[in-house]
């Protein structure tokens, strides 16, 4: 079976860098090595034709760096990687054809230009007829409610505006894979929910559509995407539909608790029936937000009298459905942020 | 050939907006005459210095500068403007991502950003040649005749800076904003060897063969030909009009030649090294 994306064994490697010019404080130190860091490690993934495949994983979990090699942008370590049946490393020119790439939270631009005439531009690249490129960006710009700003210049509108611009760009092309990184990251919540339905209408109603999604944001990834691969320092960690993913977790129970901060939390981790757990400080409340993924309900006493030991109070255990991010705390042993 | 040509044509488009559009049309009109004027007076000032100092007139020596400084507008333009186009891509606008991963030719893109810079050096060298002839009396001719060489000595002369500008251009790849200082130092390199203000005659020995391994120096001496009304001893007065021209050409071949394998390479190691979107916070 073809795929639209397909990697094997892909491993990518960034070199160290020496710092040779730093103060004399100490001849070691003048030497650091900084890496080598192993952004990806063997990473086998397939991406069906017309799949809403997302990528789920903390920051620098190697996501980039996957869409970077997948794009052409970047070459890599070892393993292979294929786009539409072509060899990123040896054949780019054919999938730079059928491809484009939005990468969210940054705002790219020709300042001096509008932004219609920033988009347009990129779609002469492509070949995209100047007739058919207007009429498409002018719906686009009517989707991403940006029609008011056709006529700016980009140095004059805001960075979520540039976003939009950008995603109109990713669009224009009509591309039959799109790489969209972080897509809503900086966006308000209207724009982000507008970019959410504009992807999944658009791999639902185009046939052979593919995108590959990559999100730190869980409900995101849940919502949109078919398959979600989970991975964490350059490794795929599991790989499958959301439904799929949490029940690899459904006999298991999660709860949530709200403290007072801990001093200790290593006595949770040798607990009996205590799979794993994550903490995630919360310094506007001066609390601390406990995760527990348990295999029964039988240790929920213990965690208690262990935070009471402590001094600290609890105000608030709750019970919960599991979620992907739940998953990845089962996983790895601790959460997104 | 059609993307090659598309993606030319839309690059110089974006090139001429970004030189042209930062201001109204009748202020960057005023800026381009001013501009090249202002480098004339210059010239003129330090020729008149030089001529307090001897006490002799030397209209023919004022000419021989005048002329290369006039077309060396081409070179400090045509290079800074290859340069540029990778870090003012990569760095300010983040944009060299998605025009890399677009289909097209990088290596046509950088030649139509730098095609507009071309645009408004030939205004500046005009303006810069009128005012001399018509102001400043810079003894020039320009016979019809000449005319046909003139313009293949030209284009002759741009390819090869092209070619030069692609070359070193290749380097950015690797480089962070330390390029900027590339592009400040190799046209100076030029000014000094290549028989812009002063002959090659007056450098050392190893000053002149640098200066006659640079095509850049055929260019300037086959132009001072056609536009001077006499000939200045420059080291090159052996050779005929021709083979200077032919110099010109086949240095015009080699430099394409090895700007496409630099530029291959500088692609490839930048890729390897994913160095071709970084931006530096410095």
């Amino acid at each position: 079976m073809a795929y639209a994306v397909e990697t094997r064994d892909l491993t990518r490697v960034f070199a160290g860098k020496k710092r040779r010019f730093r103060r004399k404080r100490a001849a070691s130190e003048g030497d650091e090595q900084l890496g080598p860091v192993t952004a990806l490690d063997r990473v086998s993934i397939q991406i069906r034709e017309g799949e809403l495949f997302g990528l789920l994983g903390p920051n620098g979990a190697g996501k980039t760096t996957l869409i970077k090699i997948l794009a052409t942008l970047l070459l890599p370590t070892s393993g292979q990687a294929f786009v539409a049946g072509h060899d990123v490393t040896k054949d780019p020119f054919p999938i730079r054809q059928r491809i484009n790439m939005v990468s969210g939270g940054e705002t790219s631009g020709y300042g001096l230009l509008t932004t219609r005439e920033n988009v347009w531009m990129f779609s002469q690249f492509y070949g995209v007829p100047s007739k058919v490129a207007k009429q498409r960006i002018d719906e686009l710009m009517h989707v991403f409610g940006l029609w008011d700003k056709r006529d700016a210049k980009v140095r004059l509108i805001s960075s979520g505006q540039r976003q939009k611009m950008n995603m109109i760009r990713g669009f224009v092309t009509d591309p039959d894979i799109l790489f969209l990184d972080e897509p809503t990251l900086g966006l308000d919540v209207n724009a982000a929910r507008t970019v959410r339905d504009y992807v999944m209408n658009w791999v639902g109603r185009e046939r052979g559509k593919t995108v590959l999604l990559t999100t730190h944001y869980m409900a995101e990834a849940d919502e949109m995407c078919d398959r979600i691969a989970i991975i964490d320092k350059g490794k795929i960690l599991a790989c499958d539909t959301p439904e799929a993913l949490k029940r690899m977790i459904h006999t298991q129970t999660t709860f949530r608790l709200e403290v007072d901060p801990l001093r200790d939390t290593s006595t949770f981790q040798g607990m009996d029936g205590v799979v794993n757990f994550s903490l995630k400080d919360d310094a506007s409340k001066n609390r601390t937000e406990l995760t527990f993924i348990l295999e029964d309900e039988a240790p929920v006493a213990e965690i208690l009298s262990a935070i009471t030991a402590q001094g600290a109070k609890v105000h608030a255990l709750r019970k919960t459905e599991p979620t992907l991010e739940d998953v990845f705390i089962s996983m790895v042993g601790r959460g997104f942020e | 050939m059609s993307t090659y040509w598309r993606t030319f044509k839309t690059a110089a488009w974006l090139g001429w907006e970004m030189d042209s559009n930062w201001t109204e049309p009748w202020l960057f009109l005023i800026y381009s005459i001013i501009k090249p004027v202002a480098g004339a007076f210059i010239l003129v000032f330090m020729y008149v210095v030089i001529w307090s100092i001897n006490g002799i007139a030397d209209p023919q020596s004022f000419a021989f500068l005048y002329v290369g400084n006039a077309f060396f507008i081409f070179v400090g333009s045509t290079l800074f403007g290859t340069f540029q186009v990778i870090q003012s891509d990569r760095e300010w606008y983040q944009t060299l991502r998605y025009v890399y991963i677009s289909p097209i030719s990088y290596y046509v893109y950088i030649l139509g950003r730098a095609f507009s810079k071309i645009l408004v050096s030939i205004f500046g060298v005009l303006i810069t040649l009128g005012f001399g002839f018509f102001f400043l009396h810079v003894d020039m001719r320009f016979t019809p005749d000449r005319i046909p060489l003139f313009i293949v000595s030209l284009a002759l002369g741009l390819f090869v800076l092209l070619a030069i500008g692609i070359t070193l251009g290749a380097a950015t790849f690797l480089m962070a904003r330390h390029s900027q200082t590339l592009a400040e130092a190799v046209p100076g390199v030029f000014y000094v060897f290549c028989g812009v203000l002063f002959p090659l005659t007056i450098l050392p020995s190893w000053g002149q063969s640098i200066g006659t391994a640079i095509p850049l120096t055929y260019w300037f001496e086959i132009t001072r030909r056609i536009l001077l009304p006499f000939q200045y001893n420059t080291g090159l007065a052996a050779f005929g009009d021709w083979e200077i021209l032919a110099f010109l050409l086949i240095s015009t071949f080699v430099f394409f030649g090895l700007s496409l394998g630099v530029f291959r390479l500088g692609e490839y190691l930048a890729r390897k090294a994913g160095k071709l979107d970084m931006t530096t916070s410095y």
